[in-house]
């Protein structure tokens, strides 16, 4: 009975040992990511921002375009923030079920590194520690917005995408019938996006996730925007809804910080989850111009 | 795009009353800053009979925390926030003899009212475009409310501070005459 026991813990345990990850590790991966994410654009955005300052019509359009170009490139060359508003610390971690963190809490490790990172990369700290009573800011940007899963293998990846708080805040979620269908989506797309004009600094990328429950669809809205502007939907149907809203948000005339124009929004970018027979939830997140993220593999 | 009007602050009414919706400007002088928790106690001290912090007649307020600066630098990345959350304030400010205003996006009707009434003037700065106007800026000096950290009251010095007019003193509203030129 013993033998057997033990025999089974062995097959469970598999022959293969766990790979070791120090905490501090983590938070020195952090620790660059907040840094880099914050002052580099990443070049499928760049280079988006840089086909539509060829594509827009608007003479105003096309200036604030360049100027746009040109922020990126100076905080590039300088090392400083693209953006003074470097955002809510959203982290998205898979962990391989074969990792095992030792040398601390996975939690304080994330912090550690957005503390670290927020404090000698001269980043704002945009974060209060309560949201509606006293409002006082935990000057370290911490806590992280830390999404993580568990994932075959033995590696950490680290998505590390900063959320500033103006475009944030024209997000919508709305829980359809299945009976709405498409039109009535695409319709609160156009809403949202009209309804939020200048404020979150077009050109915007949307982040648009269906299915789940509520706060499933909220969190692959958010996990659509750290996906690469040049990455369609792997499913035919999403990609072509893809493509088609972001000629209907170019329709809109919103354009370039609002102004008028052409270039309203840099791409739109879906990700789908089952859901319930009686539900089809949508959740849509707006992201700046300066859609920013870095990621690292340990 | 025709050239930018170069303004010497401050900005008095007859000058106010002179920009266009859709001028583009270049701001040079003292500024000063606010955003959401400034512009709250600066309300919340006028509405206890106290006066603001600083004197603001003819003056502009740029909405802005920025990031701090690095070792040598005046100041940080500092670009434009979101004006809409100033909203609420803006017109007991403007009431003060605030000429100005500079931020990102759309105002409410009770603001553009009290601009009209006031002959006071609505910039826009290009939202996210922080490191290129934070050469502008020349000087930072906090006047109040410093626990804030970047949300403290603050002055600054600009040269050629880019900046568009969005709403005039006359109300009208460059974002709406803009976005129906291009609208399909």
């Amino acid at each position: 009975m013993v033998e057997s026991s033990r025999a089974l813990v062995g097959k469970l345990k598999g022959d293969k040992t766990m790979r070791t990850i120090e905490a501090v590790q983590i938070t020195e991966a952090i620790a660059k990511l907040a840094v880099d994410a914050n002052y580099y654009l990443t070049s499928d955005v760049f280079d988006a921002l840089v086909s539509g300052q060829e594509k827009e019509e608007s003479p105003l359009g096309k200036d604030i375009l360049g100027q746009i170009i040109k922020n990126a490139c100076i905080a590039r060359d300088e090392e400083r923030p693209i953006c003074q508003d470097t955002g809510m610390s959203v982290i998205f971690m898979e962990i391989g079920q074969d990792v095992h963190i030792i040398g601390g809490n996975l939690e304080d490790a994330v912090n550690a590194g957005v503390a670290k990172g927020y404090t000698e990369g001269y980043l704002r700290k945009s974060i209060v520690g309560e949201p509606m009573f006293d409002r006082v800011n935990t000057k370290n940007n911490t806590p992280a917005m830390l999404h993580v899963s568990i994932v075959p293998g033995d590696k950490i990846k680290i998505v590390f995408a900063p959320k500033g708080g103006g475009s944030e805040n024209m997000s919508t979620l709305k829980m359809f019938k299945p009976s709405d269908g498409v039109e009535a989506v695409k319709k609160f797309v156009l809403d949202t996006i009209t309804a939020a004009g200048s404020n979150p600094c077009p050109p915007i990328v949307i982040g648009i996730g269906v299915g789940g429950t509520m706060e499933k669809a909220a969190f692959l809205s958010k996990k659509a925007l750290a996906r690469p502007l040049t990455v369609r939907n792997s499913h035919p149907d999403y990609a072509a809804l893809e493509q088609e809203l972001l000629v209907l948000v170019n329709n809109s005339g919103i354009g370039p910080q609002g102004l008028g124009g052409r270039v309203t929004a840099l791409a739109v970018n879906i990700e789908y989850y089952p859901t319930h027979i009686a539900c089809m939830p949508v959740a849509i997140n707006i992201n700046c111009h300066a859609t920013r993220h870095a990621e690292i593999e340990l | 795009m025709s050239e930018p009007i170069r303004i010497t602050l401050p900005l008095t009414e007859e000058k106010a009353r002179s920009l266009q919706a859709g001028d583009s400007v270049l701001i040079s002088g003292v500024i000063y800053t606010g955003r959401d928790a400034a512009h709250k106690r600066m309300v919340e001290g006028l509405d206890r009979g106290e006066t603001l912090p600083t004197d603001l007649t003819d003056q502009i307020i740029y909405y802005v925390g920025p990031a701090p600066a690095k070792p040598g630098q005046p100041i940080g990345s500092a670009g434009p926030t979101t004006s809409g959350r100033m909203d609420a304030y803006a017109p007991k400010i403007i009431e003060q003899g605030l000429r100005g205003m500079i931020g990102k996006g759309y105002r409410s009707a009770e603001v553009v009212e009290a601009m009209k009434k006031h002959g006071a003037v609505y910039f826009v700065a290009i939202g996210g475009a922080a490191a290129l106007i934070a050469k502008s800026i020349k000087s930072y000096e906090v006047l109040a409310y410093e626990d804030l950290g970047s949300e403290a009251h603050a002055r600054l010095i600009v040269e050629d501070f880019p900046a568009i007019v969005a709403i005039d003193s006359e109300g009208r509203n460059f974002y709406e005459v803009g976005q129906q030129q291009y609208k399909r």
